[in-house]
């Protein structure tokens, strides 16, 4: 990893949604900080800046990561993925965002991108994911909102079409 | 999304929200995420590290010397700009944004720095430097009120800011004739809805005409915005208020934004250009806004049977260091509603507010009847206990009877409807409270703690905006003018191509209001869902508003979505005279279906609604002569029920009143004092339902916030009036392992003082699951008296309490006395060196040997041969920091023993300590260094690392003995065996 001097900007290359992204950035910019106010995907939120809240949670490099602990000079070359890149196609919803309107699994939605990145992250590795898994995944994500309830029916249900879909393919 | 309005209409239907596309594409518009004009600054802000402290002077020069840094803004600044915040009671105090001259709070802003990003204003505010003169601090609110206590505005004379007392009825004679009296004392803690969105506020001023524009994720109420004005002093319209399209959550807690509305205001003045601002977590945790904490003592009279004839309230409201506006609202707000549920016709109560060294308290959900119904319900066992009845028949003794609504309650409410013991005897029913007894019995039967709890509760909502006026006496309000009402606003706009607009005041924080007001509007009008958008953002500058307007008090559904469905009828009506022109059918024919205007004999002769509704653009010539436009319809509504308090004191508080009924079974671990919840069983009466989806999300999420409250969170200071609670490591937040999912059961009375019917929902669980678990907790325990939350440390404490006694006892035991009013960490160890006692106390005294083994020492000053200075760098949990040290020795006796004392002081806190070293030399060569300190520390580190500090002080402190010796020992040292004695000397400190 290359020394980065604390009073300049460096360059950071990585993929973002599976397009190349190519920006400047000072040693201690958060990931959190460049995707919204430099890249300016605000999709991903941020709640708590210490790692507890789970707003921000993207994938990198196909894991679940907070994003407010990772320096933006750590993802270089790396492929991140946010919440923009959940639709598969813009006006249309994915199975799992899909599954949350229909079960009022948000209300404010702040806490929801990071919520959908750690289920989408899961359900791509663990497609059959038990609802105690499910559960023990979404437990790293505080929700002021729901009560959690609507969210968990929102994930079984997306789990279980993503299943079918699966078997059907 | 079904295409076609059902027959039955599109309320009363839980369908699919039109906020939940963009929200989960990323595309929401939050405070954060809306575009800033070019050149707009960014603001970070200078806290308070102590609750009580007089500001000595505040050096800005490093800070302002920065690259990047434009201007700082002290209280200097703000008291030449502003005016200090209008405080709700009659009282010599001033309540500013910012620290004036004195701290009173931990988190209390001191300076504001702007500069060109947050990461550069931070760094700013690191190079501020504060002297403070610390005083002594109150935290406990009967401490506060006692005579003699820490004064936090000597221009009060005392910390009780308001007191006021109440007698309804004849409460003396009916304690007089009682047979029994029965009486609870409570301890209500500090907790806050915590939005997972932070507060924001964007602001600018235009000097050409001395106007702000300020946007803020406020959420009501408006009245705040005169408030903010006139602090400002500008007139009301050039103080431009503006809310994102999306918010974080609020649950009453962005109210309290707006004394950082006023800051970014004056920060963008003195800065002449914008100026944004995000608040951090632990900026909100420690100093956004709480709910109140409360000492309670109430009595009952009451009859053989359990009936009670009168109760007696004692209030003391902990309202923190300032009353901020609408405080004391909190202690007022259930005031009609003393009595519950319940028919008792003789009330006399004590309210008094007190000020102590704690974040000021605004809204939070439930505001108010957490507090009240935890005494309440408590009671309500203890009486059951006491007189040996069972808990659900004093309960139903006691209900307002069926048949009597509206129903005038003894302190002034008008509960508008409802049937108490029928939505009970439904809920014991179908929430299987038989099942739930048996499961009880089993567990008892096996040894288990197994417990039930039951609350039953009136849920108000929609505030009398003149409740607060209770606080001042009936003569100081004829004096101040009658406040009462709840305006409430909808506009209904047409377009040329006929497509409706509703737009609203209502500043929707995820509750949904967008998609339920598209609902009734598009009922009205006879359109499909989809061709009514909502707009429910605010621009005071543009926009319809009143004071009520906001997201608070529980009023959108019986307020604000009555509001849009009486515009909704006036444009319809309009609409239906237009159209039986082109129909050639009276008006009275017409009707709006399908998304035609049709004569309802003959729906063949339409036309399109479209065509109706835009002819008003295009032909407004063509309108009959008794319409005269259909393009835009505003309706104010305030409902007549909510009169100002009358001279007798009856406050009609609320306009709306649903019913709760709730109980429980909860299984208590015997070892750990764990908490389960095995069942929890809630039944609501709201009047009518809009959207039932959504009535359950507002139950459940209501109900995960209780049980935090119940189980969880507290916001914990220590007896210095440190911030102990900074990360949400430290405040616990529930997680989907902790909420179980509630049983929900409805019972539905329509309000007949609301335009649809329904009553507020989504408060009423913060008010009764919290002393429902509380009693649940009680039954299966024995407990006479229960203190939230109950975490498992303290059940498990008292469990075990004629075993051994509590965990604090032993610290404080083996502690150096400690002074009330400090947070003390004490600790003793020793070391053995190998050296002389003479060799080990001359390096203990040389600065070249200290600066070696203290680790992270950047230089260590000799003042005099008893006196250093030195930086430090040191780390505590997440937190590493600079600080700067000084350390003294005195009563040195030598070769034996020195005391060491001194202090730190730096961004992320301070410390200030001492400790006594004593060497004995047990063999030739062979010192043993024993060691007994004390030490106090505040500020960040002690509000992010409060739970690591006892670990870490102790680590630091033997690893500085252990270097020590390694270097007497002629090993290298570590490198900073010194910055150790430092660490250790400033963890002392």
């Amino acid at each position: 990893m290359p020394r980065l001097t604390r009073d300049r900007r460096h360059g950071v290359r990585f993929s973002l949604n599976g397009h190349p992204v190519s920006v400047e950035a000072e040693a201690r910019l958060s990931l959190s900080d460049l995707l919204r106010h430099v890249v300016g995907a605000t999709g991903t939120h941020v709640g708590c800046e210490h790692g507890v809240c789970g707003a921000c949670t993207v994938e990198i490099d196909g894991a679940p990561a907070r994003a407010c602990l990772v320096l933006a000079g750590q993802v270089e070359g790396m492929s991140i993925r946010t919440v923009e890149g959940l639709e598969p196609e813009p006006g249309r919803l994915s199975v799992l965002q899909e599954a949350f309107r229909a079960h009022h699994g948000l209300q404010c939605g702040f806490c929801t991108p990071g919520i959908l990145m750690t289920l989408d992250s899961l359900f791509r590795r663990r497609p059959d994911a038990g609802e105690d898994e499910i559960r023990d995944h979404l437990s790293g994500h505080l929700c002021r909102c729901t009560g959690y309830a609507p969210i968990m029916r929102a994930a079984l249900a997306a789990r279980d079409v993503l299943m079918r879909e699966e078997r059907h393919a | 999304m079904t295409a076609n309005p059902p027959a039955s209409g599109w309320t009363g239907r839980s369908v699919a929200r039109v906020e939940d596309a963009a929200l989960l594409t990323g595309r929401g518009r939050y405070m954060d995420d809306l575009p800033i004009a070019a050149g707009t600054l960014h603001a970070a802000i200078l806290r308070s590290p102590h609750a009580h402290a007089i500001i000595r002077r505040i050096d800005t020069a490093k800070a302002l010397a920065l690259p990047g840094v434009t201007c700082v803004l002290t209280a200097e600044d703000v008291c030449r700009l502003s005016r200090a915040m209008t405080v709700g009671v009659k009282a010599d105090v001033e309540a500013w944004p910012i620290a004036v001259e004195r701290v009173r709070y931990v988190g209390e802003p001191v300076a504001v720095i702007v500069a060109i990003d947050r990461y550069v204003a931070e760094d700013a505010a690191d190079l501020i430097e504060v002297d403070y003169e610390t005083l002594p601090a109150v935290v406990d609110p009967r401490a506060a009120a006692e005579a003699g206590a820490p004064v936090l505005h000597p221009s009060l004379g005392g910390n009780v800011i308001n007191e006021r007392l109440f007698r309804y009825g004849d409460p003396e004679a009916a304690f007089a004739a009682a047979p029994r009296r029965v009486a609870v004392t409570i301890d209500y803690p500090r907790n806050s809805g915590t939005p997972i969105e932070t507060y924001g506020v964007v602001a600018a001023y235009d000097p050409s005409d001395d106007s702000y524009d300020v946007t803020a994720n406020f959420q009501g109420p408006f009245s705040i915005h005169a408030v903010v004005a006139r602090a400002l002093n500008v007139p009301g319209n050039r103080m431009r208020l503006r809310t994102p399209l999306d918010s974080g959550g609020s649950f009453g807690i962005k109210q309290g934004v707006f004394p950082y509305m006023i800051l970014l205001a004056l920060a963008a003045r003195v800065a002449n250009r914008p100026v944004k601002w995000i608040e951090d977590r632990l900026e909100h945790l420690a100093a956004s806004v709480s709910a109140t904490n409360r000492v309670t003592t109430l009595a009952a009279a009451v009859e053989a049977d359990g009936r009670i004839t009168a109760l007696d309230w004692d209030q003391l409201e902990d309202c923190g260091a300032h009353l901020r506006a609408p405080e004391p609202a909190t202690l007022y707000r259930m005031h009609g509603n003393m009595t519950g549920a319940y028919a008792i016709r003789n009330v006399a109560i004590r309210n008094r507010v007190v000020l102590t060294n704690k974040t000021p308290t605004g809204l939070n959900r439930g505001f108010g009847g957490p507090q009240m119904y935890f005494a309440l319900e408590r009671l309500m066992q203890r009486i059951a206990i006491e007189l040996g009845l069972d808990p659900l028949d004093v309960i139903r003794r006691n209900l307002v009877p069926a048949g009597s609504f509206p129903y005038r309650t003894a302190t002034g409410a008008l509960l508008d409807s409802g049937d108490y013991q029928a939505a009970m005897a439904r809920a014991v029913l179908d929430g299987g409270l038989a099942d739930l007894l048996e499961r009880q019995r089993k567990a008892r039967a096996e040894g288990r703690l197994y417990g039930i709890g039951y609350t039953a509760a009136v849920e108000p909502s929609v505030s009398n905006m003149g409740y607060i006026t209770a606080v001042l006496s009936p003569a100081a309000r004829r004096k101040a003018g009658p406040k009462n009402g709840a305006q409430a606003t909808a506009t209904i706009g047409i377009d040329p191509l006929g497509a409706v607009t509703v737009k609203v005041a209502s500043v929707p924080q995820g509750q949904g209001h967008r998609t339920v007001l598209a609902q009734v509007v598009a009922d009205v009008l006879g359109l499909k869902l989809d061709a009514v958008r909502v707009i429910a953002d605010v621009d005071t500058g543009r926009d319809a508003w009143s004071i009520a307007s906001g997201n608070y008090s529980s009023r959108f559904a019986p307020a604000v979505a009555g509001a849009a469905k009486l515009a909704a009828d006036r444009i319809a009506e309009k609409l239906k005279r237009v159209a039986a022109g082109q129909l050639n059918v009276p008006a009275e024919e017409v009707e709006l279906a399908d998304g035609r205007a049709r004569a309802r004999a003959n729906p063949d002769n339409a036309v399109s609604f479209a065509r109706v509704a835009a002819a008003a653009h295009w032909a407004p010539g063509t309108l009959p002569d008794d319409v005269d436009q259909t393009i835009r319809e505003t309706v104010f509504w305030t409902p007549e029920q909510l009169i100002a308090p009358d001279d007798e004191d009856a406050v009609n508080s609320s306009l709306c009143h649903g019913f709760i009924f709730d109980y429980c079974g909860v299984e208590v671990d015997r070892v750990t004092g764990a908490v389960r919840i095995d069942r929890y069983v809630t039944m609501h009466d709201c009047g009518r339902i809009l959207h039932p989806g959504m009535v359950e999300g507002q139950v459940t999420g209501g109900f995960a916030h209780a049980v935090g409250a119940a189980l969880l969170e507290e916001y914990a200071y220590g007896p210095d009036g440190s911030f102990l609670s900074g990360t949400l490591a430290d405040y616990l937040i529930p997680t989907v392992m902790e909420v179980p999912e509630p049983v929900i059961l409805h019972y539905e009375s329509p309000s007949p003082f609301t335009p649809l019917g329904a009553k507020g929902v989504g408060e009423g669980n913060c008010m009764s699951t919290p002393v429902c678990l509380a009693n649940a907790v009680a039954d299966a325990c024995g407990f006479d008296e229960v203190t939230l939350p109950l975490v498992p440390a303290r059940i498990a404490d008292r469990l075990a309490g004629e075993e051994r006694p509590s965990r604090e006892a032993p610290a404080k035991a083996a502690g150096a006395e400690a002074r009330p009013g400090e947070r003390k960490l004490t600790g003793e160890g020793s070391a053995v060196v190998a050296a002389s006692r003479q060799a080990v106390w001359d390096m203990l005294l040389d600065p070249k040997t200290l600066e070696a083994v203290i680790p992270g020492a950047h230089g260590v000053r000799k003042i005099s041969p008893t006196h250093f200075l030195a930086d430090v760098t040191l780390g505590v949990g997440p937190v590493k920091g600079r600080y700067r040290a000084e350390i003294e020795l005195s009563d040195l006796q030598e070769p034996e023993a020195v005391t060491l004392s001194g202090g730190t002081d730096g961004a992320l806190g301070f410390g200030r300590g001492s400790g006594r070293i004593t060497l004995t030399e047990e063999a030739p060569g062979q010192t043993t260094v024993r060691y007994v300190y004390e030490a106090a520390i505040g500020g960040k580190v002690a509000s992010v690392g409060g739970r690591l500090l006892d670990g870490a002080a102790r680590v630091v402190i033997g690893q500085f003995f252990k270097s020590l010796a390694a270097h007497a020992g002629g090993k290298p040292a570590s490198a900073g065996l010194l910055a150790r004695l430092r660490t250790l000397l400033a963890r002392r400190q």
